[in-house]
């Protein structure tokens, strides 16, 4: 695939050292699929701009935190393997450092939202570093029990707000011009930040560390004989799938008002995440985003709907089990099976 | 010749079994030093104890002059050790293309993606898969895995190659065409040693070869010498006429 692509315009070129090392990237800049991952952006950014569609703007900005929270989840998921069931703790405490340096050190929202996705993305690391020796199932656990601890933590932690969390007041929207203008603020921040989680997850792919974590994902004993240093690449890419998450929860949290343990470390949320990837096809950059869209689609119409308003987790459960029964590879396994054409096009 | 490999004393227990005792030998360069023994009788550990799957409980493990003992996998593939496994370990869904490109970006070649692509070509054309490079691992034949994990190793440009029977599960016509793949590795100054039942294979290929019984170094020498080494033929058949055992070895 990319793969092949890429060493295929290389060797033709007569590369000089530099390009060597540059050359993947220039490469991924003449892929159609990165022209379709920007022009996503944009319509995601047009549309509710178009007519002044406050209602529409909220159902995507639902849709775009949860594109990045699946294609981040991808990463280490999809590529490495890893079952992250723990994974909306980026999101949860990404949100609170945000919203903590916004309301409390009244620091502007891009700066605090950064500082939110580098100290998440470190932390993530360190604990990347211990719980990643496990395996399958025990990992799968280490990840809940971090969720649950942080949210513990966050809940008795009485600088955060402890149990209450964190209100904000209508004054920390005046530097971006009152709550109406912040609100389409915040909406363009997270479809950039949804625009550069797929584009990430697509350069992750189409690189070496990406060849990397896929053998690790194949075959994690198997990489290691062949020279990958598994614990690292393990690390990293945990590391790495924190760092967006953690600034879109960031932006999130600064959109709602108010932020608390429950709301921000909602396993509920992480088991979504999961479905998401599965529903679109693990894997598949092209999959977890269109998974991530239409299971926010169908969520917001069985909420909607009278009769299953309280289903919607039966429904998300049930749609899991369909998918790793019926159909592993998700929708994108069974385009790419389908029109095998298509593996090349939609990563 | 000098010594590109040396194994001095290693002992690997697991529980109450004494998989490996006091075994050393010594891989020099652009040699095929032979490993057989009778089933359990600790080779493949010899191997993971080479290329740091276990590390030995005593004895070290010397790899071009520096001591690898007990250094991660990966690492030792870095340094130039590559290997081929019994039980067969491919990238079941990635194509035989990029299988290879693995073992070429992550052992010791170490290259850049885009380099990766002619190391894999000239890998595959020793084996015999260039035919097969967009096929799925997966999908492949006992045979083509086989081919694969020979290919995958020699991607990486090892300077040493562990093959661990290569040859089991292969028809005869097949066995005759690995042998003479083993001998174009070797033609290219690569090292091998190799773990192998297809006897005929390993006498014809083999400088020297090392038998191993129960953890122990029974024998080692030339392979003529070796197969009428009575203690090996013993090891092997129980106590025999010599001459059929050989025979039948």
């Amino acid at each position: 695939m990319s793969v092949q692509q890429s060493s295929d315009a290389l060797t033709q070129v007569v590369a000089t050292r530099n390009q060597e090392r540059h050359g993947l990237i220039v490469n991924i800049f003449r892929q159609p699929f990165t022209w379709l991952i920007a022009f996503a952006g944009v319509v995601f950014a047009v549309l509710p701009v178009w007519g002044d569609n406050v209602q529409l703007r909220e159902s995507l900005l639902l849709a775009a935190v949860y594109v990045t929270l699946a294609s981040n989840l991808n990463i280490i998921l999809g590529y490495a393997g890893y079952v992250n069931f723990g994974n909306i703790v980026f999101f949860g405490l990404g949100g609170y450092v945000c919203i903590y340096l916004v309301s409390e050190w009244q620091w502007p929202l891009a700066a605090a939202a950064l500082i939110a996705g580098v100290s998440v993305s470190l932390l993530a690391l360190l604990f990347g570093l211990g719980i990643l020796r496990l395996r399958g199932a025990f990992f799968a656990l280490a990840t809940i029990g971090v969720n649950e601890a942080i949210k513990a933590f966050v809940s008795n932690f009485e600088p955060w707000g402890g149990a209450a969390g964190i209100y904000l007041s209508l004054d920390v929207y005046e530097p971006l011009g009152g709550p109406g203008q912040a609100l389409w603020i915040v909406y363009f921040l997270i479809v950039a930040a949804m625009t550069v989680s797929l584009f990430l997850s697509y350069a992750i792919k189409s690189s070496k560390f990406g060849l990397g974590l896929l053998a690790i994902g194949e075959n994690e004993d198997a990489a290691a004989v062949l020279g990958i240093n598994t614990p690292r690449y393990k690390a990293l890419a945990y590391s790495i799938s924190a760092f967006l998450p953690a600034i879109v929860g960031g932006l999130y949290f600064f959109k709602t008002g108010i932020i608390e343990p429950g709301g921000a470390f909602d396993l509920t949320r992480s088991i979504e995440a999961i479905v998401m990837v599965m529903l679109g096809g693990i894997g598949s950059v092209t999959g977890a985003a269109v998974g991530a869209f239409l299971y926010e689609e169908l969520r917001g119409v069985l909420l909607t709907t009278e009769a299953f308003s309280h289903f919607q987790l039966v429904i998300a459960g049930l749609l899991l089990l369909g998918i790793v029964l019926f159909a592993p590879g998700g929708l994108m396994g069974f385009v790419y099976r389908r029109w095998p054409r298509t593996r090349r096009l939609l990563q | 010749m000098t010594a590109l490999l040396e194994v001095t004393n290693i002992n690997k227990r697991f529980g109450g079994v004494h998989a490996v005792h006091n075994l050393s030998l010594t891989v020099a360069d652009g040699e095929i030093l032979g490993l057989i023994g009778p089933n359990g009788a600790g080779k493949s550990t010899v191997f993971n104890v080479i290329n740091g799957v276990y590390p030995p409980d005593q004895g070290r493990v010397v790899f071009k002059g520096q001591d690898i003992t007990g250094e991660a996998p990966y690492r030792i593939a870095r340094r130039g050790v590559a290997r081929a496994h019994q039980i067969v370990q491919p990238l079941a869904s990635m194509t035989v293309l990029e299988n290879c490109t693995v073992g070429a970006c992550f052992g010791q070649a170490n290259l850049p993606l885009g380099r990766a692509r002619a190391v894999v070509h000239e890998a595959a054309e020793i084996v015999g898969l260039t035919d097969r490079l967009d096929h799925l691992a997966g999908q492949l034949t006992t045979a083509g895995k086989k081919r694969l994990e020979l290919a995958r190793a020699l991607s990486a440009r090892p300077e040493l190659l562990l093959l661990d029977e290569v040859l089991a599960g292969l028809n005869p016509t097949e066995i005759e065409r690995m042998i003479v793949v083993i001998r174009r590795i070797r033609d290219r100054g690569i090292a091998i040693l190799m773990i192998e039942h297809v006897m005929h294979a390993i006498m014809s290929l083999s400088d020297r070869v090392v038998v191993l019984n129960l953890g122990s170094k029974l024998a080692e020498g030339t392979p003529q010498a070796v197969t009428r080494n009575p203690d090996v033929i013993t090891a092997y058949l129980g106590e025999a006429e010599p001459t059929a055992a050989s025979e039948a070895i």
